[in-house]
């Protein structure tokens, strides 16, 4: 990876965990998704300070049978998706919390 | 000046739903009749109302419910738009329009997203699903059209009060939920009793080869219901109450698969 990424939590998203499972809601077409055990790990851990490759670091690699490389590959393709559905914000600068206007303008 | 001023009469219904009393004016005594026969049940002698709307009767032309629905909010102030009727709403001030042809269903629909958005700020919900009391606590039965919500109401027996079968009315209470009977009528076309009782559980329906009841986990129970809940606006803090509703409405009640035989039976299974 070359370039560094950080990932935030969507403040326009309504998340809770029920059960094993972890279910975000959209107000944009009110569309529900689950987020799989990789995407839920993402989303607890994308706090907007920590870099996309710290969490698989620390989070991802530690938790699932995947090398560092194959990780990093996957990792940026879930945040690109989910951030293509409104669930995360994703910036080469750290994405300060709560600040509407930023996270506007990285949207 | 006597003689030269029109006299023009003014009548009102008060229609509580779920305990929230909206009142509905009118210069039409006609409409009034279709009012207090559509509402049966659900008309209140009380003088207060916490909500009010004006409706202006406007000709037959105005009268396409195909044309797409939008509930949008803007300064607090609601407006709901469908091609048979717009209505306008400033919660804040108890005080709406509504402009429709003489018909109930139009009323009908700016009734149901009214009281939408009133239970919305206040952690409940309307649910497709019938509802019933049996035992003093009242049961759901959710599912889409065709699950079998009007065949397990038409099954009901004698000892059972029959809340709705399409739209049951679910409010937030201290120590759980509570379903109130509703007007909104499906397939049975007959009125909910005007009762209620605490929420014991949430059936979701399925029709199968024997009854059965099989509990649903929280994460399944949450997007059933979400799936079966009524809210009309995409504003996005009344998504996100609607999503919190429904999370902690599976927090507190048992939602159970309940797959039956169309045989009255299956309420052996219930109460």
């Amino acid at each position: 990876m070359n370039k560094k990424l950080y990932v935030a939590r969507s403040p326009r998203i309504a998340a809770r965990q029920l059960g094993e499972e972890m279910l975000v809601m959209s107000a944009q077409g009110s569309t529900l998704f689950t987020l799989n055990q990789t995407a839920t790990v993402l989303w607890q851990a994308a706090d907007g300070k920590t870099t996309l490759e710290e969490i698989v670091e620390r989070r991802i690699c530690s938790e699932f049978e995947v090398t560092p490389e194959d990780a990093i590959r996957d990792a940026e393709d879930l945040a690109e998706d989910l951030a293509k559905h409104g669930i995360l914000l994703v910036s080469e600068i750290p994405i300060p919390s709560r600040d509407p206007v930023l996270q506007e303008q990285i949207r | 000046m006597p003689g030269l001023a029109t006299q023009i009469a003014h009548y009102s219904v008060v229609i509580a739903i779920g305990d929230v009393a909206i009142r509905l004016n009118t210069i039409d005594a006609d409409f009034l009749e279709i009012l207090h026969h559509r509402y049966s049940g659900f008309v209140s002698p009380a003088a207060h109302a916490e909500f009010e709307f004006d409706v202006d009767l406007l000709p037959p032309p105005f009268t396409d419910s195909q044309v797409d629905l939008s509930v949008t909010q803007r300064a607090g102030r609601w407006v709901l738009d469908r091609g048979d009727f717009r209505a306008e709403w400033d919660p804040a001030a108890g005080r709406g329009s509504i402009r429709q042809s003489a018909n109930p269903y139009s009323i009908d629909a700016v009734l149901r997203i009214v009281h939408t958005l009133v239970l919305a700020k206040q952690g409940g919900f309307l649910l497709h699903s019938a509802s019933a009391i049996r035992n003093g606590k009242a049961f759901l039965f959710a599912g889409v059209s065709g699950a079998g919500k009007t065949t397990i109401s038409r099954l009901a027996p004698p000892d059972a009060t029959l809340l709705t079968d399409e739209i049951s009315y679910v409010r937030k209470r201290d120590d759980g939920y509570v379903a109130f009977g509703t007007p909104f009528t499906g397939e049975l076309a007959k009125l909910g009793e005007n009762r209620s009782a605490p929420v014991r559980a949430l059936y979701l329906l399925a029709q199968g080869p024997e009854n059965r009841i099989e509990p649903v986990n929280a994460a399944e129970a949450g997007r059933q219901l979400l799936a079966n809940m009524l809210f009309f606006a995409e504003d996005q803090e009344i998504v996100h109450r609607a999503f919190n509703a429904a999370c902690n409405f599976v927090d507190r009640v048992p939602v159970f698969r309940l797959t039956f035989v169309p045989d009255a039976r299956v309420w052996e299974m219930i109460g």
